[in-house]
């Protein structure tokens, strides 16, 4: 006798559903689309989450992702939860801004300047930086300093790869990063809100760990605007503000750069920015979150849960004043 | 229609719908699914912010009858004030619940510890008493001398909501400060016209 079995997994059961509920949607845009990217050259396949592609027909799908032991199996917040929740000045001091604003943005052509402490500096391309390695699928969580957090399935590759390219020198202790400036393509930088451009930076070891991401995709497409595009940094065990995004300068220093939180209020935020529950925001604590989705605060974990990756990076160190 | 009955027909279901809709919309955009990524925060924000609105639109009223001669604004004062109390209870609670599991050590911690929720405790802890007593019964019972004097409590609640939410913004103080300066201006009035009544006297 024959029993059937239904399948174990449905379509739905690993989409998210705002994607699978736009699947009409992309569809309509994905036949416009497909010529655009098939002449691209990249394996256009468009199985899985287009939503970028729905939203932003110049979004390209990143195909043979590697899946990374360094993941976490929580669940994803959706596509739409993770671009139309964002702090990005650059586009408005409102989280719902840099998803209305952001399509000023022009993340093609793009260049990133590499300067200082190195033996190849030089202007380097964002095509052929997304080939200087082979490009990961990374889930991590996200933990911002106002006491949020997300899971974010991230592409890119570790910052390590990207940074042997230029060969740093012995003198290059920290690598300094800094955003575009143009107030045609982020109109928010007419208002002194911060001073720009937007600067973050990394000590060396930090900068060259494993888990420090080259975030160059989301959900499996490139980024979007206002998630950073092009190319953005994702430091998981920080504060999301380390994460900066749209870099045009990666400069490697003698001495620790000035980021740009730190240069507004040093008192509440400073230059490691560690996700910490035992140190308090002087406003507001740090020993829960609310995840994205969820109604109910959760505890904050050390390091944000990256402890035994990263703890011994900061052995000796005083968090309490390395805030 | 003689002006009663336009206070009972027109201006009242008007003041009662203006200060219902925000909690409206607040429902309807949460039944729709449209309350953004952080819907706790969104929530908290709106009644949050209405409740500061109709605080300061209750300050409004004394100086406004004032200056305009128009007596019959003093009759939305109340039913404006309730409206605060409603919005701002609906902001602890989100707060008490969804922060805290109604649980009250971890809230009395972050009394004692975060000046902002310090101060946001505060103004909700004195609209209590002024909501008791809101009531014609009450007015009568604490006699309209007393009743004036401790309705004066929301005074502090104007000032202590302004700076809960001063300390709370994490860069851009402007619109807390725009509210400061409302506070201000209807509070600074009230003491000009209080020295000026006393200079008259004196003269």
């Amino acid at each position: 006798m024959l029993i059937k079995k239904a399948a174990d997994l449905r379509e739905s059961d690993v989409t998210p559903k705002e994607t699978f509920l736009r699947r009409r949607e992309f569809l309509a845009v994905a036949g416009s689309t497909a010529l655009a990217v098939a002449t691209n050259g990249l394996g256009a396949d468009f199985i899985g989450t287009p939503t970028a592609l729905a939203q932003n027909p110049a979004a390209q799908k990143l195909s043979n992702l590697k899946k990374s032991p360094f993941s976490t199996d929580e669940k994803l917040n959706s596509y739409k939860d993770i671009t139309t929740y964002n702090n990005f000045y650059e586009f408005g001091l409102d989280k719902a801004d840099p998803g209305k604003y952001a399509h000023t943005l022009k993340p093609r052509p793009w260049s990133v300047v590499v300067e200082g402490q190195c033996a190849k500096p030089g202007t380097y391309n964002i095509e052929d930086i997304m080939k200087y390695a082979p490009l990961e699928e990374r889930i991590y969580r996200l933990r911002c300093v106002e006491a949020w957090s997300m899971v974010v399935p991230w592409v890119g590759y570790p910052l390590s790869e990207f940074h042997k390219r230029f060969e740093p020198t012995s003198k290059a202790k920290y690598v300094e990063f800094r955003t575009l400036v143009d107030t045609k393509q982020m109109p928010g930088q007419t208002e002194p809100a911060l001073n720009w451009p937007y600067v973050e930076g990394l000590r060396m070891d930090e900068a060259m760990h494993p888990l420090t991401l080259l975030g160059l995709g989301l959900y499996g497409e490139v980024l979007p605007n206002q998630n950073g595009a092009p190319i953005r940094l994702v430091v998981p065990w920080k504060y999301g503000f380390k994460s900066i995004k749209s870099i045009v300068r990666v400069r490697f220093v003698e001495t620790e750069p000035v980021n740009t939180w730190k240069q507004q209020q040093s008192a509440e935020y400073g230059f490691f920015a560690n996700v910490n529950p035992q140190v308090d925001h002087p406003r507001w604590t740090q020993g829960s979150e609310r995840r994205l989705g969820e109604f109910f605060r959760r505890k904050t974990l050390m390091f944000n849960g990256y402890g035994d990756q990263v703890a011994s990076l900061y052995a000796g160190m005083d968090l309490r004043k390395n805030y | 229609m003689t002006q009663t009955h336009w206070r009972q027909r027109v201006f009242k279901p008007v003041v009662w719908l203006a200060c219902l809709t925000p909690a409206a919309l607040l429902l309807y955009n949460g039944f729709q699914g449209e309350l953004g990524a952080n819907p706790v925060e969104t929530i908290t924000n709106t009644t949050g912010i209405w409740t500061l609105r109709l605080i300061v639109a209750g300050l409004a009223i004394t100086p406004l009858r004032w200056a305009t001669g128009v007596n019959l604004l003093i009759n939305y004062r109340r039913v404006v004030g309730l409206f605060a109390f409603f919005y701002g209870t609906l902001h602890f609670l989100t707060y008490f619940i969804l922060d805290h599991q109604l649980e009250f050590g971890g809230l009395w911690d972050d009394v004692v510890k975060r000046p902002y929720i310090t101060a946001g405790f505060t103004a909700f802890v004195l609209m209590i008493p002024l909501a008791v007593t809101s009531t014609t019964g009450w007015i009568r019972r604490l006699g309209g001398k007393r009743w004036n004097l401790l309705h004066r409590l929301v005074y502090i609640t104007a000032l202590a909501g302004v700076l809960h939410y001063f300390w709370k913004v994490k860069l851009d103080a402007t619109y807390p400060v725009y509210y400061g300066i409302g506070v201000a201006i209807f509070l600074g009035v009230r003491v000009w016209i209080a020295y000026s009544k006393k200079q008259l006297r004196r003269s």
